[in-house]
Parts: C-alpha cells; structure tokens; sequence
C-alpha cells in the first residue's frame, strides 16, 4: 500500500505504562508503524494508567475515576491504538461495564470503546502492508490472553509478521497464559513463576531464536524466566519486529533530563 | 461446607515440587484438554449448542421455583418424595434420617459432588452407616481418607502406583493379598469388592447431573455404570442434589446431554447415561421400592438476583478446571475446597462466604480461557472480579496490595507527578542493572526475581524521550 504520510488522518497512540516505564522502544516502534500506514501519530499529554490493576483488584471505585479520566483525555481523538491487548481490552471492553446507563459517561466509554483498537488489530484494519525483508529470521509467537480472548487479535500479528517476511513458527500450546497477569505475579509468585517456566520451555522447544509477542508484560515475564534460565531466545514486541527496530540499543540513551 | 483455603499459598508451594502429583497433573493435557478440542471439532454446531445450553440453563434459573415445584409434582406422583434441605445440616439430617427409617447399615454411593460439599459421610458414621464410595475414583478416596481433588476425577492427583499400594494396604481383609501393578487387574479388584457392597447395600445415594421438570426423572451420567447399581439394588434410591439442576424438559435435558461429556472428557456421550424416574413400577423387575429426592439449597437461592446468579449454570464438567494454568500446575487440594479451580473460585465464596474463601477469587491470572470453554458461558473471571470488589470493600483484601492500588490510582490521577515517579523507577531500575539485567529486587519485587530475573528499561521513559525529540 502506498500512502501518503498523513493522509489517514491522526491517531492517539496511549502507550500504556509498562511502555512507558519499561520499554520505550515498543512505543517509537508502534508510532514509526501508525506514521508509516499514514497516520499523524499524537501521544496525548497527561496519559497515565488506564485503570486496569485497580479494576483486576477489586478496587472498582478508583477504577472508574481513573476510567473517567482516561475517557476525558482521549476524548477528541478518532481513534485511538494500544501496544498491548490487555490495556487495549481494558478500554475496549471493560470501560463501558464500569459506567451505569444512568451515568454522564456511560455513552462515552461505549463511544471509546469502539475507537479503540490494539495495535496489530489497528494495522490490519487499516489495510498496512510492512515492507517484505528478504532473509528474515523466522520468530515464534505468543499470544497474550487478554488480546486473544478478549478482542479476537490471533491472525493479526500473524499476518503482519508473514508479510514482513518473517516465517511464524506456532508454539506447542498458543492458548496458554505465560503467568504474567498483572498483579497475578507478585501475589502467586511461584505459581507465575512455573508457568512462565513452562512457556519458556514451550518457546524453546520450538526452535526460533526469537519470539514475538503483543503485550510488555508477557514480555517482561518471559524474557526474564527465558534469561534466568540461560537461554539465548531473545524477545520482542511484534511491533518492534515489524518496524524493523531489532536492535536493543536502538532507543538506549542517558536519560540524564530525569 | 468445609473450606480450607487459608493456606493456599503454602499448599501451592507444596504442590509444584511434588514430583509425583506433577506426574499425575500431566494427564490432564491430553486426556482432557485434547480430549475435548477433539469432541468440540467432531460436533458441527458445537458453538450455537454452547448458546442454547446458556439459554436454556439461564431461562430456569429466571423460573426456578416453578420448575421445582413442577419436577416434585411429578416425582410425587410418580409415587417418590421431594424433600427440601435449606443448608447441609438439614440435608444430612433428612438422609440420615431416611436411612434410619429403613434400619440401614450399609449405604452404597455415587456421583455426587453434592454429598461432599455437605459432608455426609461423617454423619450417616456418626449414625453407625457405613458408606460405601462405588466411583472407582470416590472409593480409592474413601480408602485414603482424602477429599477428592478435581470435580469429575477426583484422584487425578494420583499416580497408579499410589493407587497400586492403597489397595495392597487396604485389599488383605477381603482376601487379595498381591500387590497389583497393572491399571486393568486394579479396577477388576476393586470391581469384585465392590460387587458384594452393591449386594449388601440397604440404601443407595446417587447425585444428579440433571433433574427434568416436565418428567421428574434424576439423570445420572457414568463410565462405570456404578450409577445403575446404586440406584436399582437396594430398596431404597435417594438422590442429592443442588436446587439448580434442574432442567424443564427432556428436549433440554438433551442438548445438555450433548455438551457434558464432550467438554468433560471428550466422549461423545458417557458409557451410561441414567434417567431414575420414580419408584419400581407394578410391572418393573428391579429397583427401589422407595424413591427420595433431596434438593439441596446450601446457599444457592441466596446468589438468585445477585451478579452470581449466572454461576448456578454450572453444570459440572470441570471443562474449567482442566483448562486453568493454575489448577493443572497445583491440582485440586491446594484450594481446599471440595470445589477447586475457576468454577470455585466464584462457587466456593458464594457458598461459604468470601471470609473463609479469599484466596480462591485471587489465584488467577485472568487468563479467561475457563470462560472460552466453558459450555454454558459462565463468565468466570468477570465473577471471580466481583467477588475481588466485594473483599475490597470489606477490606479483606491484605493490606499492603490496599494501600498499592490506592498509591497508584492517586499517582494517575495526577500526571506531572505520574511522569516523575516513572522517571525515578526508570533511574532505580536502570542503576540496579548489571548488564541491562536485574537478578534480585526487594520488597514486592522479590517474588518476582525468585523465579525470573527483569531486564531493566533501555532508556528514559517513553514520554521523556518523546518530547525531547517530538516536543509532545
Ligand atoms: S463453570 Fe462451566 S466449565 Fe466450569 S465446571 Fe461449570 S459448566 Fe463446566
């Protein structure tokens, strides 16, 4: 597809705070894509969590607030993209189950709900063919749950990754959760733990010297347990594949400005 | 019902390094997980059929009274009775009490969760009847003075040999004195004792996987036929059960018969599938001169109308179970509840109360694939929320995760000072690095490095490094 920069329209990229605390690199990344299929990427000012460890929590009142606030801030923007199906389906689906059909906001958490999308679901909607790289190295992917299940992102990434050249390899059990699950970590630890084991073992087994994935937290969890255990799989988010930023120091810098 | 949940987490911790029940655990992949995608693919329409099962077991629970009181019309007609039991005391008190009235010493039993989750056993003991587990699974149980650890197979815990050396402990008093190795010689062992129970039996007690309204018959499923020999033996059948099984007709009834044992074991249909309606008839050659059915509440009327109405849909394949990461990493006792996995996550505390319950919500990963099995729809993890919220409003929930959640809702609400604490962790990771790693954090970070190490963030924040080079 050739467009024009720009000619799409804007989108408001809401990178989620693992992003943003964790790996920046995913957020260039997934603006470089949006900017790349024709859109003028906007990071709107003032975007913090959108809620969802308060809402898993049981903590439904700050939930809604931090909801509220979030629906206010994304408000005047078309649409809107998420490196993450979890934050994306936190927004997407959940938003709208926080707000009675009585409250002001009801209508408008339904009205962002549909705007929003997960970042791989966005692409493919808007129609976003990467460039074919000869010789790339084939990847495996994982399919973080909250994506999957909950906004239908499987074929995707899948897609996107194939037409960038890069040959899929499926796991032994896709449908598996890697122990991640927000909070799920540090309360069950050691459950978290041996199913982050048992995804690395997955993930070995099938061979490919990197594995792609959608979600910063399942990357977080599964690098972590895939280097405690001395493999070489390196990990990535499929965003950072398909934009062609493969290299960790891409986006290191002294981040001396605080 | 008993609930030893407290100590989950130490159960757990147990659970993972036993090599034997994580042996024992691998079956569940391919003898159910498999098992049921196969079943699911067999069966054109399997989605549309998991839609009209919700519908179907949603629409009696709208109507329940009217249902029940159909279903013992017709039972009471049929010359059986319909007692009501409000809580398991009275539900133990009427089944000991019927058996009683027949001078029972001997009562054979199966398929009934329901009999657990009241605790029977102890009381017909302390009524000096005997009662006799006939599931294969069950009986192994009952010899090992253990709680079943799954809903529909209840020693999945267990290995063949641990099966192998309970009956050599426990098989001498009837005459079997070697020491069986192989699977098909122990279930003939096991089947030749349990025959004489069968004889004996004065009473027998069965469960229910469905109690049909319009015919007032009592559907019991099994692979061993233990069910039929329960319920026709002895002269007297009595059926316990959960208020919620029951379905309004036969045609119901079917459609449920369809997506039970493929989403359980994923057989097409089970080895027998029993419909016990009424007392022997005049012109019957067997069976009970006296038929009972005990409809037990327990807490269940008291979820009608709440956000855990739905959960009473459940009609106990333990699809969930065999498709939670947690349960088939820890098993079934670790949540010491007769009701494990994600169907107890929101079972249990609903039944119980959430105080004696509070891990069980908890242990999730949210992952939801419980919810994309199960096949009448249960949203699990959206009811294992609810009852997250409900412990946090009563500030159950501990303490520190409290007081975490509250900095954090407070810290994005306020941006400015969002960005500068993410700006500070970002500098804290970073300096605790060594080569871009980290192997050990303290405090809640700790858990995390026990099992797996954390690659520090590469640079600034993702919104520092964005206005320095875009500007915003
Ligand atoms: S909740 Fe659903 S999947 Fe779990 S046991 Fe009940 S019916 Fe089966």
């Amino acid at each position: 597809m050739s467009a024009s920069p720009e000619s799409h329209g804007t989108i408001a990229l809401f990178v989620t705070c693992l992003v943003d605390l964790m790996r920046p690199e995913v957020g260039f990344a997934a603006a470089a894509l949006a900017e790349r299929a024709g859109f003028r990427v906007v990071v709107p000012e003032g975007q913090t969590c959108c809620g969802q460890p308060n809402f898993n929590g049981g903590d439904r009142a700050a939930a809604r607030r931090m909801a509220a606030r979030v629906i206010r801030l994304l408000e005047p923007f078309e649409r809107v993209v998420v490196p993450s199906g979890s934050c994306a389906a936190m927004i997407a689906v959940h938003y709208p189950s926080l707000f009675d059909d009585a409250d002001a906001l009801a209508g408008k958490a339904r009205a962002l709900a549909v705007r929003t999308r997960e970042l791989t679901a966005f692409l493919a909607e808007a129609g976003f063919a990467p460039e074919a790289r000869a010789g790339a190295a084939p990847v495996a992917y994982h399919d973080a749950c909250s994506g999957l299940r909950e906004l239908g992102v499987r074929a995707q990434p899948r897609a996107l990754l194939r037409q960038a050249g890069v040959d899929v390899v499926e796991l032994a059990e896709p449908e598996v959760c890697c122990g991640f699950g927000g909070t799920f970590c540090v309360k069950y630890p050691d459950i978290s733990a041996r199913m982050a084991a048992n995804k690395a073992a997955d993930i070995e087994a099938a061979g490919a010297a990197t594995v792609a994935m959608g979600d910063v937290g399942c990357m977080l969890n599964i690098e972590g347990r895939l280097h405690r255990q001395g493999s070489a799989v390196r990990v990535r988010h499929v965003a950072e594949i398909l934009a062609g930023h493969l290299s960790d120091e891409d986006f290191a810098e002294d981040d001396s400005a605080g | 019902m008993q609930v030893e949940s407290g100590a989950f987490v130490e159960k757990a911790r147990a659970a993972l390094t036993d090599a034997t029940l994580q042996h024992a655990l691998k079956h569940i992949k391919h003898g159910f997980v498999e098992a049921r995608a196969g079943a699911a693919a067999r069966l054109p329409g399997f989605e549309a059929m998991r839609d009209r099962a919700r519908d179907i077991r949603a629409h009696t629970l709208a109507h329940l009274a009217e249902h029940l009181e159909r279903f013992e019309a017709n039972v009471t007609a049929l010359g059986g009775h319909v007692h009501w039991a409000a809580d398991a005391e009275e539900a133990r008190a009427i089944v000991v009490r019927l058996c009683r009235e027949k001078g029972a010493r001997t009562v054979t039993k199966s398929k009934s969760m329901v009999t657990e989750e009241i605790e029977l056993n102890p009381a017909l003991e302390a009524a000096g009847i005997a009662p006799v587990e006939t599931d294969l699974g069950e009986y192994i149980i009952q010899l090992r003075h253990e709680k079943p650890s799954h809903i529909i197979a209840p020693v999945i815990h267990l290995s063949k040999d641990q099966v192998a050396d309970t009956f050599h402990a426990e098989h001498p008093k009837y005459g079997f004195t070697e020491r069986l190795t192989e699977r098909p010689a122990l279930v003939r062992e096991a089947r030749a004792i349990l025959r004489e129970r069968f004889l004996k039996a004065d009473v027998g007690i069965t469960g229910a996987n469905f109690l049909v309204a319009e015919t007032g018959s009592a559907v019991v499923v099994t692979n061993e036929g233990n069910a039929d020999l329960t319920a026709s033996l002895p002269d007297t059948h009595i059926v316990v059960t959960g208020i919620e099984k029951v379905v309004p007709t036969l045609a119901d009834c079917h459609t449920l018969l369809r997506l039970l044992p493929r989403s359980a074991t994923g057989q097409d249909i089970t080895a027998y599938v029993s419909f016990f309606t009424g007392p022997k008839r005049a012109a019957d050659l067997s069976g009970p001169s006296s038929f009972h059915v005990v409809l037990v509440d327990n807490g269940r009327s008291s979820m009608l109308g709440t956000e855990f109405e739905e959960m009473l849909r459940c009609i106990r394949c333990g699809a969930c179970l065999n498709h939670c990461p947690v349960y088939a990493n820890v098993g079934g006792h670790a949540y010491g509840s007769v009701y494990p996995g994600p169907m107890g996550a929101v079972l249990t505390p609903s039944l119980a109360g959430i105080d004696k319950a509070g891990h069980l919500p908890n242990a999730s990963s949210f992952c939801g694939r419980c919810e994309a099995v199960c096949p009448v729809r249960i949203p699990l993890p959206k009811m294992m929320r609810h009852w997250r919220e409900r412990e946090f409003e009563r500030h159950l929930s501990p303490a520190p995760m409290r007081w975490g959640l509250g900095l954090w809702a407070a810290l994005a609400a306020r941006p400015a000072l969002y960005r500068l604490a993410l700006g500070l962790a970002s500098r804290l990771l970073r300096g605790r690095a060594t080569k871009g790693w980290i192997g050990r954090l303290p405090l809640a970070g700790a858990g995390w490095t026990g099992g797996r190490d954390l690659r520090a963030p590469s640079g600034g924040t993702f919104q520092q490094q964005w206005r320095r080079r875009r500007g915003g």
